[in-house]
């Protein structure tokens, strides 16, 4: 019995270096996850505005239109990291991009936007977060295409990056405008 | 041809750290003296040849050598040149050099000054560190060379990341690796004890210097990440809870128990197998935050480039690297018997809830760190773990573990008196009452925080001011007396008591920076003010200014209070000329009681500026409280006993004899 226990450590690095080695598969990409959306309608987003003042955001409002819908927070470290290149995907891409305060004040949502700018064409607060349930998000932050059918074409987990745009984003663009 | 001498000498440091791994582990098991003595010259020239690698590459960086892959990507001819040099490190492959280095230079110091070590544990010792040594030189030379050549070569290089672009960066790496890898040396010299099957205080004093010197460089090093991003990144914070802070912060966590519990080994020869653990699991920790850093296994702000080879590579030099140890611990630590028996209520005990506080507060960490991950490869699910995880977990285990401080101290060896030692604790219980009392009042609706962290920081701060004075028997005799009693004193003594007193201090800092940090953003044409916590931010005006490689805008402000003049602030947004991306650079007015702090944003486009504005309560404490934690460490290395290589003759003459 005592000898089990100073087996513990051993066990304890066994699991971790099995999961590690299953994470560092090459067909793994941490920023890429099937999502049961892909195919299927999206759910519809009704959400106060965020801009003091906007009318409420509705997604049919964009029916016809290929747009990107983007869950984001100011309390999340990555969303700050992303920021910079959405504004890329609205300017190199044509695509709109809808941003969704998930789960934020929406005081703290406008001073995030206020200090690094609005890269965003609407803006919704999800302040309860029932809409990134809806999208079935499991963190921020998360970016999905929603071509002009309102179908969702793709979901990217995880922020948007220069090589994420140019490698995953660009080709699920010019698959979902086809 | 310098870059191709450089990139030779690493070829050369490989040859020597196989010898060096292999020749002096077969003497020592067979007593061929000479080849246990090979140990020495061989780990003096592979430092000498990585020390060469390390400054050719250096040399490249300083001549902007764009012929050199690593240059082009990260560097720039028009960059001032301590960005040049500092930028040797600010990769990946210039990073890992610099790793593999500071592994050389504590390789070379135990050579050089463990002339007092018996000479099986030395040739142990250093062949174990030169088995780190090969694992890394490999991973180098096979996938990560820093020598590598463009042909043709580029005029021009892409510039240094302008956020690296700091003197923080200059510092705060190097200090961070030397107490990072410095653990590995820890590391060596328990897996030679484990090979040898014995542990006793001896030993426990040989290894005390190096795990000293090591936490106190890790100590420095985290401190200045932390300073830096606090300064550099113009969030107005000072730790995110970023896995690469979680990184650096676990070895930190287990190398302090490592650190208490070495003390119990030495003076009362228990806990030896327990101490051994956590010195391979110090280093463990070291090599898990290279491999997360470094693999783009999780996603962080400060990860290198990922490459999914390179993590392979570094996993299996981890799983060697802790698994063949761990293995060897479950065989031979069950036989090593404990020497001396304590109460469950005596310095010793204390020490053990120490370690285990310590130890599940690791354990949290790697918990919050690796959930995500964990959870998208079981469940396919993602989530990130933040601020709320670490406040719900991680606090309430630090609030016993620094009531705990201020009491373990007072409490004997062996058996302890807990009433005696309270008794002589009421003063720095009536200061943390009424602390925590002034916190409250001060903000009547503030976080729970506030008054309990305020309490246990001034309990601390109190309790080891009155150890320190019983110590000394302040109230005894005249001052000569006391003086020479002082002087008496034990360094080790006077580091603990300044290590204790500086985490005092800044966990009064952290409370008040937590709990009372205020913020206001405007948008402000010139000449417009934003008013927080009493001050007055006027916006005076803003304007261009041009430093070496980028442009700015700056902003003037002027801070007052009820009208009177406080400060002038000048915060920038710089756009550097070769990366796009524009970086703030704070304005930060500090004092004791709080920092005014001041980040311009974007223009919008009317004549205004979207500004931002910090109250940042006792901030400067954290600093100023690592800044005496450093010391203390410092200080207690300084101690006769303990001096790097001058471990007491008679338990190294009676260890060699055995």
């Amino acid at each position: 019995m005592r000898r089990l226990v100073f087996l513990l450590p051993i066990l304890i690095v066994a699991v971790l270096v099995a999961a590690f080695w299953r994470g560092l598969d090459p067909n793994r990409d941490p920023s890429a996850l099937p999502s049961a959306l892909v195919g299927k309608p999206a759910p519809a987003i009704d959400l106060p505005g965020l801009a003091a003042g906007a009318p409420r955001l509705d997604l049919a409002a964009f029916k016809g239109k290929l747009v990107a819908v983007n869950f984001f927070a100011s309390w999340c470290l990555p969303c700050r990291a992303e920021h910079a290149f959405l504004k890329q995907l609205n300017a190199e891409f044509g695509v709109p991009v809808i941003g969704i305060a998930w789960k934020d004040k929406p005081d703290a949502s406008r001073a995030f936007l206020a200090e690094l700018g609005d890269p965003y064409a609407a803006t919704g607060a999800d302040e309860s977060g029932r809409t990134g349930i809806d999208f079935g998000i499991t963190g921020v932050p998360e970016t999905f295409l929603v071509d002009g059918n309102g179908i969702v074409r793709y979901r990217l987990a995880g922020p948007v990056t220069p090589e994420g745009l140019r490698n995953v984003l660009a080709p699920a663009i010019a698959e979902a405008k086809r | 041809m310098i870059p191709e001498l450089g990139h030779y000498a690493l070829v050369l440091a490989l040859i020597m750290a196989l010898a060096q791994a292999t020749l002096p582990m077969v003497g020592a098991a067979r007593g061929i003296r000479p080849w246990m003595q090979l140990a020495k010259p061989a780990a003096l020239a592979q430092f000498a040849f990585v020390a060469f690698a390390f400054l050719a590459l250096m040399q490249a960086f300083a001549s902007s050598d764009f012929s050199v892959a690593i240059v082009t990507q990260h560097s720039h001819s028009q960059q001032p040149l301590i960005y040049k040099l500092s930028g040797t490190w600010g990769n990946h492959e210039g990073s890992l050099l610099l790793w593999v280095l500071i592994l050389t230079i504590f390789g070379a110091l135990v050579a050089l000054f463990g002339e007092n070590l018996p000479p099986r544990l030395k040739a142990r010792t250093l062949a174990i560190q030169a088995m780190i040594s090969v694992g890394f030189l490999l991973f180098m030379l096979l996938t990560s060379n820093p020598f590598a050549r463009l042909n043709p070569a580029p005029f021009e290089g892409d510039e240094l990341n302008p956020l690296l672009q700091d003197p923080g960066l200059a510092m705060h790496p190097p200090t961070l690796y030397l107490g990072y890898v410095g653990f590995s040396i820890v590391f060596s010299f328990a897996v030679a004890a484990l090979i040898d099957g014995k542990v006793d205080a001896a030993w426990a004093r040989w290894v005390r210097p190096w795990c000293l010197l090591s936490w106190t460089c890790l100590t420095g090093g985290i401190v200045l990440g932390s300073w830096w991003a606090y300064n550099e990144l113009g969030w107005g914070g000072w730790w995110f809870w970023d896995p690469v802070e979680n990184a650096s912060f676990m070895p930190w966590l287990i190398g302090t128990a490592l650190l208490h519990s070495a003390l119990v080994v030495e003076k009362r020869d228990a806990l030896k197998s327990w101490t051994i653990l956590l010195s391979i699991l110090t280093f463990g920790f070291s090599l898990l935050g290279t491999f997360l850093v470094r693999s783009g296994i999780i996603t962080s702000v400060h990860a290198f480039a990922d490459d999914p080879t390179r993590g392979v590579f570094i996993l299996a030099l981890l799983t060697i690297a802790i698994g063949a140890p761990l293995t060897l611990f479950a065989l031979r630590a069950p036989t090593m018997r404990g020497g001396g028996l304590f109460a469950p209520l005596s310095r010793e005990g204390a020490l053990v809830m120490n370690n285990l506080l310590l130890a599940t507060m690791t354990a949290t960490v790697l918990l919050g760190t690796l959930y995500p991950l964990l959870l998208e490869l079981t469940t396919g699910g993602t989530v990130s773990v933040g601020m709320p995880f670490y406040a719900a977990t991680f606090v309430p285990l630090a609030l016993p573990l620094i009531l705990l401080m201020a009491v373990g101290p007072f409490m004997g060896w062996k058996r302890g008196d807990v009433r005696g030692a309270l008794q002589r604790l009421i003063a720095a219980a009536v200061a943390a009452f009424g602390a925590a009392v002034i916190a409250i009042w001060i903000k009547t609706d503030g976080p729970i925080l506030a008054p309990l962290g305020l309490f246990v920081g001034v309990w601390v701060l109190v309790g080891t001011v009155i150890e320190f004075m019983e110590r000394i028997h302040l109230f005894e005799g005249n001052v000569a007396r006391i003086w020479m009693r002082a002087c008496h004193m034990p360094r080790a003594a006077y580091g603990m008591s300044l290590a204790h007193f500086g985490l005092a201090i800044a966990i009064i800092g952290m409370t008040g920076a937590a709990a009372w940090k205020t913020e206001n953003i405007k948008v402000l044409q010139p000449g417009q003010s934003l008013a927080l916590q009493g001050y007055d931010f006027k916006l005076d005006s803003v304007g261009g200014v041009r430093g070496e490689n980028y442009l700015a805008d700056q902003a003037h402000f002027v801070v007052s209070k009820g009208g009177d003049f406080v400060a002038d602030l000048y915060p920038e947004r710089r756009q550097y000329l070769v990366q796009p991306m524009p970086t703030t650079e704070a304005a930060i007015r500090s004092t004791p009681l709080a920092d005014l702090y001041a980040v311009i944003g974007e223009p919008d486009g009317k004549g205004g500026w979207i500004v931002r504005v910090y109250h940042e309560p006792l901030v400067s404490w954290i600093w100023f409280g690592a800044l005496i934690m450093v010391a203390g460490g410092l200080t207690s290395l300084s101690d006769r006993r303990y001096r790097v290589g001058a471990p007491v003759r008679a338990g190294a003459a009676q260890a060699a004899k055995a």
